[in-house]
């Protein structure tokens, strides 16, 4: 098996696809802490003080001024409404909820991109791990050799597992080094709230924790590791049963970005939370952000992504294993 | 009498009620090449993919050297060497990582295994460029190395000259001669060009429809057709006492041809003698597979060049 997962990651360190991806992901990060750095930099001027209790404080008035305003949704009102809450409760503990240095901006990265731009960079690589072998034809060639199909697939996907790992920890890596030349590389130990309990338009304090910055970054990761595992498993099986790059890479960007359109319109629809695409975003169960459909929690977001990616597992071995090949 | 290494039998294939392969059996003997011989979409394709275990069969069983593909399918494999259609390998990669990923899947299979096989198909000055700087040739070659690593009882080549040049087709049959002869391969070829399947092949079997019409040596196919070609003077009065004793089939030129049999071509010339006919010319005349093809298959032909 050892063999047959040296196969596989000889065939995509030939074709760089992790190379495109670290240049990807290189970019974006200088792009984003360039906009964060202006960020930074205009926010001073505007308020004439480097103190982060001030700009807090202009944060929660400008969101208070907002909730005043007659032409607001209810949905949008409840999240400022927490939003406003968690902000208080920071300000009140004396804690900079965005305590500037790489650390931060690695976590504010990975949490920003756990439903879209993380799930992008592994389809590159899932999509085509076994439709590339049909277009080629080259598949003919690797089932007439005397090893058994499951055993051929399932080199397939761990070999997919070991890109998602790096990849992941790929952008970890590439968010701080880049990053850190402008912001320092600190806030290992900046302590984060976590444990906010959202219940309609009011935040639940009670269960509340304090942990270290390098704790909370490390179940970021592993929620986003685990939600690229997911999509990377779908967008595999995809690639098992259209059999072309193209065709899966499409159906998988359809679904992810209608899951991000989804997620800003369905909180009537309850039975929405069944889809995939809608619980991608599992950071914000950490940071106390409302979920798009009232009801969802952690467990069930995690519950619904296991069984997709159960059944596309399952599913992807049944047909590859079975059918015939022209 | 040698081993038998490949045996078919009774294989169908239908899909979607369709019957695309229709009860197929034959054998292969270690050391012969046998050639399958029919126009496109008479199944084939069809027979060699099930043979090699992409395509599941409807009914019937394979067995490669004793060991069924369906129910063994690993030790059927490591016996089996075999290229479907094209050789496609990755061109991404150079001829060695090629031959690495697939000596990787197979057991025991060492560096000195790869060595010997480039240079069994001539390929070591280029084996380290990558294979989409390769000719058509070239990859042809290197999908042999490929399907020889595992020292296979049988191989397998579809289509093996399709896309090359007349020195390039030789040079192939050449090969596959030589690895019959010299390593006792039992090579199975599937062709639509009979001229090659004529030059390379010991036995051959003629597919068309999805059913075998006939499996022999290619000797002897040849010589259940043969004919003999006469030349007659006068031409009208020479016809006319043929026609009387056997069937004639008109010709150009002036020549006509009647079946090949010895013990009758002594009394027919006498025939023509005595009526004052000269003979000026009594010809045998083996037929190009071509000819049998054609009367066997009733598809006029339209698909075979």
């Amino acid at each position: 098996m050892n063999k047959l997962i040296a196969n596989e990651m000889m065939k995509l360190v030939a074709r760089k696809r992790l190379l495109v991806i670290g240049a990807i992901v290189g970019i974006l990060v200088i792009l984003f802490t360039f906009a964060q750095y202006k960020e930074v930099q205009t926010q001073r001027e505007k308020l004439g003080t480097d103190d982060w209790r001030d700009s807090l404080q202009q944060q929660i008035i400008d969101m208070q001024n907002r909730l005043g305003s007659s032409r607001i949704s209810d949905d949008w009102r409840e999240q400022i409404q927490v939003s406003v809450q968690q902000l208080q409760f920071y300000l009140d503990q004396d804690i900079n909820p965005s305590e500037p240095g790489a650390v931060t901006f690695v976590r504010m990265f990975i949490e920003n991109s756990t439903d879209l731009f993380i799930p992008l960079l592994i389809m590159i690589v899932a999509s085509d791990l076994v439709s590339s072998e049909h277009t080629l034809g080259s598949v003919k060639l690797l089932l007439t050799r005397p090893v058994k199909r499951w055993r051929i697939l399932l080199s397939k996907y761990m070999t997919l597992l070991l890109a998602t790992s790096l990849i992941v920890t790929m952008t970890g890596l590439l968010s701080y080094v880049i990053s850190g030349i402008v912001f320092g590389y600190h806030g290992w130990n900046a302590p984060i709230i976590t444990g906010f309990v959202v219940d309609g338009g009011n935040v639940d304090t009670s269960s509340i924790r304090l942990i270290s910055q390098w704790k909370f970054l490390l179940m970021d990761f592993g929620l986003v590791w685990f939600v690229a595992v997911v999509v990377g498993t779908l967008a595999f099986m995809l690639s098992v049963l259209i059999r072309s790059t193209a065709a899966s890479m499409g159906v998988m960007l359809a679904s992810l970005v209608s899951g991000a359109i989804l997620n800003n319109m369905v909180s009537s629809w309850e039975s929405a939370k069944y889809f995939f695409m809608v619980n991608l975003k599992l950071t914000n169960y950490l940071n106390g952000v409302a979920p798009p459909i009232t009801g969802m929690t952690l467990l069930s977001s995690m519950s619904v992504l296991l069984i997709w990616w159960a059944a596309a597992l399952v599913l992807s071995f049944f047909v590859f294993t079975r059918q015939d090949v022209y | 009498m040698s081993a038998t290494t490949l045996s078919v039998r009774n294989l169908t294939k239908t899909i979607k009620k369709h019957k695309i392969i229709n009860g197929i059996s034959f054998e292969l003997k270690a050391g012969e090449v046998f050639g399958f011989l029919g126009p496109n979409g008479a199944g084939k394709t069809t027979t060699i993919r099930m043979i090699v275990g992409l395509i599941k069969p409807t009914s019937g069983t394979i067995e490669i050297c004793g060991y069924d593909v369906k129910k063994n399918f690993t030790k059927a494999m490591a016996n089996l060497g075999c290229i479907v259609e094209n050789p496609e390998l990755y061109p991404y990669l150079s001829g060695t990582d090629n031959l690495l990923h697939f000596a990787r899947m197979l057991p025991a299979v060492d560096n000195k295994r790869i060595a010997e096989v480039v240079d069994m198909v001539k390929l070591t000055e280029r084996i380290d460029d990558k294979v989409k700087t390769y000719s058509l040739g070239m990859r042809q070659r290197l999908g042999i190395a490929q399907a020889l690593l595992n020292r296979p009882k049988v191989l397998i080549l579809d289509e093996p000259t399709n896309g090359l040049d007349p020195a390039g087709i030789r040079e192939m049959r050449v090969f596959i001669r030589e690895l019959a002869e010299n390593e006792g391969l039992s090579v199975l070829v599937s062709s639509h060009l009979l001229s090659e399947i004529q030059l390379l092949c010991d036995r051959v079997a003629i597919i068309t429809k999805g059913n075998i019409i006939t499996v022999d040596t290619v000797e002897s196919l040849l010589s259940s057709q043969e004919q003999a070609i006469w030349h007659l003077e006068p031409y009208l009065k020479g016809r006319e006492i043929l026609e009387g004793l056997t069937e004639v089939t008109t010709l150009e030129d002036g020549y006509m041809a009647t079946p090949y049999d010895f013990t009758q071509i002594p009394m027919w010339n006498a025939a023509l003698v005595h009526a004052g006919v000269q003979v000026l010319q009594l010809n045998r005349k083996l037929p190009v597979l071509e000819d049998l093809f054609l009367q066997l298959t009733d598809t006029g032909g339209a698909h075979i060049e």
